[in-house]
């Protein structure tokens, strides 16, 4: 019995001479992770309590209505309602028609025969995703200005009226949607590509000697090929329904199209940071983050129960 | 296999298709990058459109020679390589232990760190956080709080799998602590990975704008780039207000902005082609695992 104990601590010593250095390797990340990750979410305190600007949320009173006076304020605060609504009708939009994109981009990709020249392409789409929504910005407002932007020039060259991409709500939605596709369908492609690679070359082989066509192929081997690939990252868009980018719809809006451009990220920014609504602004986060993380965790279960590997 | 004349026909439709979007991925930047280089007469005139009319580089002298916004480039360039190091140093320090089975307690420690990825505190808490902390409107608030992207944790965590064990091990027997066997056979193994996480967090900081706007309004003086490069876009008033505080001389012309546009987008054009091979590899890595 003795000599067991003492057997366990002489292993249990050996242990950490061998791999105290790992904890140590570890200190400084896992210090970081505490101060800069978890101490944050102490302050989520303040969601629930009065606003004050000084004082530390613990150091205050609880809020009115047991402490939800926040949330059922920022429920009747109609920026909030409108930010929730293009946060969700934004997010769907792309979804619809920013997920499909580099799906479509990449089966085109992978039919293109040059070697080289399918190398410059993708080396060519993908560069708009290094560029900051900022550049993009800057250069979007050019292009798509109304009175001199280059596309406007060509269709009233060509004798149409020019459109008022970024100055009416309605194709201020369309265009950040594009935007979106034009910055990121070319990056995207990557992992689809990447799937399509470890596709089977003998499922090609056998669909060209059935006497499949191009299409044929590409419905019948490439896109079942790509199933699980595309099942994990719609789940992943899924769970972020309800997030909201900052420096996207920040850095493309303009007071015109503002009804439609606040999204709840903007509005966290400018009744909080801006306006020093902390309690408010802090509630209107909270209650983005837990249905989004809801989201996650219900997108991620319905992947599992149809037989696809979810994302944990 | 010989292919038929339809076949061969596809192919260069498909080609032409891909020359389409080609065109329409340069476009805007062509058309910035002509009219940053015409003259101001073209411009008003609606002349430019791709190609530049009444060449000059005047405006490009006028950005060179305004201190203000060299400085912030040659700052952003600063920032970012010693964010770039730190971030490294600390991903580096994060993922290793954490392939090693004997670590007591890895799994704890693991979700420990991954679940703040999938639930994080949100910007107002963040905000209070830093403001307690007397970090706001201090330059290294631009460096420290971002500092480690659990997402690029896990790519180099899941490269790290990759190597086999049995060189580990025989390190081990040689008489290597887990720091030199790192050092010498785990960094030099992953340089394709490494380079790629690199690229990421220089990207990342380089175009980083929400943090600089919202923890260091107040500090004009260590603006990054993309901040004072969205003062510059906005509308007339704020363009007005950063005349007056002498970013520019008055009367800031649109090919003045077209060329502060190409100086913010032409280093990251420079650096990514070259770490094309590898990125892709690491993008790969971090679908599989994300």
């Amino acid at each position: 019995m003795q000599d067991s104990r003492q057997l366990r601590r002489n292993a249990n010593m050996n242990y950490l001479r061998r791999y105290w250095t790992l904890y140590l390797l570890l200190a400084l990340p896992v210090a970081f992770i505490i101060i800069f990750r978890y101490f944050p979410m102490a302050y989520i305190l303040s969601a629930f309590k009065v606003n004050n600007i000084l004082k530390a949320p613990w150091e205050l009173p609880w809020a009115k209505n047991h402490g939800f006076e926040w949330f059922i304020k920022a429920f009747q605060n109609r920026d909030f309602l409108f930010a929730l609504r293009n946060t969700v009708t934004l997010n769907l939009l792309d979804l619809l028609l920013g997920f499909p994109a580099p799906i479509l981009l990449a089966l085109l990709l992978n039919e293109l025969t040059f070697k080289r020249f399918k190398r410059v392409t993708q080396t060519i789409v993908y560069l708009p995703h290094f560029l900051s929504w900022i550049i993009i910005s800057g250069l979007a407002l050019r292009l798509l200005a109304f009175n001199d932007g280059l596309v406007n020039i060509v269709l009233q060259r060509i004798g149409l009226d020019p459109i008022p991409f970024l100055n009416s709500p309605g194709h201020w939605v369309g265009s950040y949607v594009f935007l979106g596709i034009w910055k990121e369908a070319g990056w995207n492609t990557i992992i689809y590509l990447a799937a399509i690679t470890s596709i089977n070359p003998e499922l090609y082989e056998a669909a060209a000697v059935d006497g499949a066509n191009r299409l044929r192929r590409i419905w019948h081997v490439t896109l079942p090929g790509l199933r699980p690939t595309i099942i994990v990252l719609l789940i992943m868009s899924l769970g972020r329904i309800l997030g909201s980018e900052f420096d996207r719809p920040f850095a493309l809006s303009n007071r015109l199209v503002t009804s439609v451009s606040n999204v709840i990220s903007i509005f966290v920014y400018e009744y909080g940071i801006k306006g020093m609504q902390f309690s408010l602004s802090n509630a209107v986060g909270l209650f983005q983050s837990v249905i989004g993380l809801f989201f996650l965790i219900g997108a991620n279960s319905l992947a599992k129960r149809y037989g696809e590997r979810g994302i944990w | 296999m010989i292919k038929s004349r339809s076949a061969k026909f596809n192919d260069y439709l498909i080609a032409a298709l891909c020359l389409l979007l080609i065109f329409i991925a340069l476009l805007p930047i062509l058309n910035v990058l002509a009219r940053s280089l015409s003259s101001s007469d073209a411009l008003i005139r609606n002349e430019v459109l791709l190609w530049p009319k009444g060449w000059n580089l005047d405006a490009y002298k006028t950005v060179l020679q305004d201190s203000k916004y060299t400085w912030s480039l040659g700052w952003t360039a600063i920032l970012t390589v010693i964010c770039t190091v730190l971030s490294m140093t600390i991903t580096i320090l994060c993922a290793y232990p954490l392939i090693y089975d004997q670590l007591k307690g890895r799994k704890i420690i693991n979700g420990f760190i991954v679940l703040t990825m999938y639930f994080s505190a949100g910007t107002i808490p963040n905000y209070l956080l830093l403001k307690s902390l007397n970090m706001l409107d201090k330059p290294i608030v631009l460096i420290v709080p971002n500092m480690l992207s659990i997402f690029n944790m896990i790519i180099l965590r899941s490269f790290f799998y990759g190597i086999p064990e049995s060189l580990r091990e025989s390190a081990e027997i040689d008489g290597a602590g887990p720091i030199r066997t790192l050092i010498r056979i785990y960094l030099p193994l992953s340089a394709s990975v490494l380079a790629t996480l690199s690229l990421f967090y220089a990207v990342g900081r380089w175009n980083g704008f929400s943090d600089a706007l919202m923890y260091m309004s107040k500090n004009r003086k260590y603006y990054p780039i993309q901040l004072l490069l969205y003062q510059i876009l906005q509308n007339t008033t704020q363009i007005e207000v950063a005349t007056q505080e002498g970013f520019f001389p008055p009367g800031i012309s649109e090919t003045l902005k077209m060329a502060t546009v190409m100086f913010a987008t032409v280093p990251i054009v420079l650096v990514y082609p070259w770490l094309q091979r590898y990125f892709i590899s690491g993008v790969t890595i971090g679908a599989i695992k994300g």
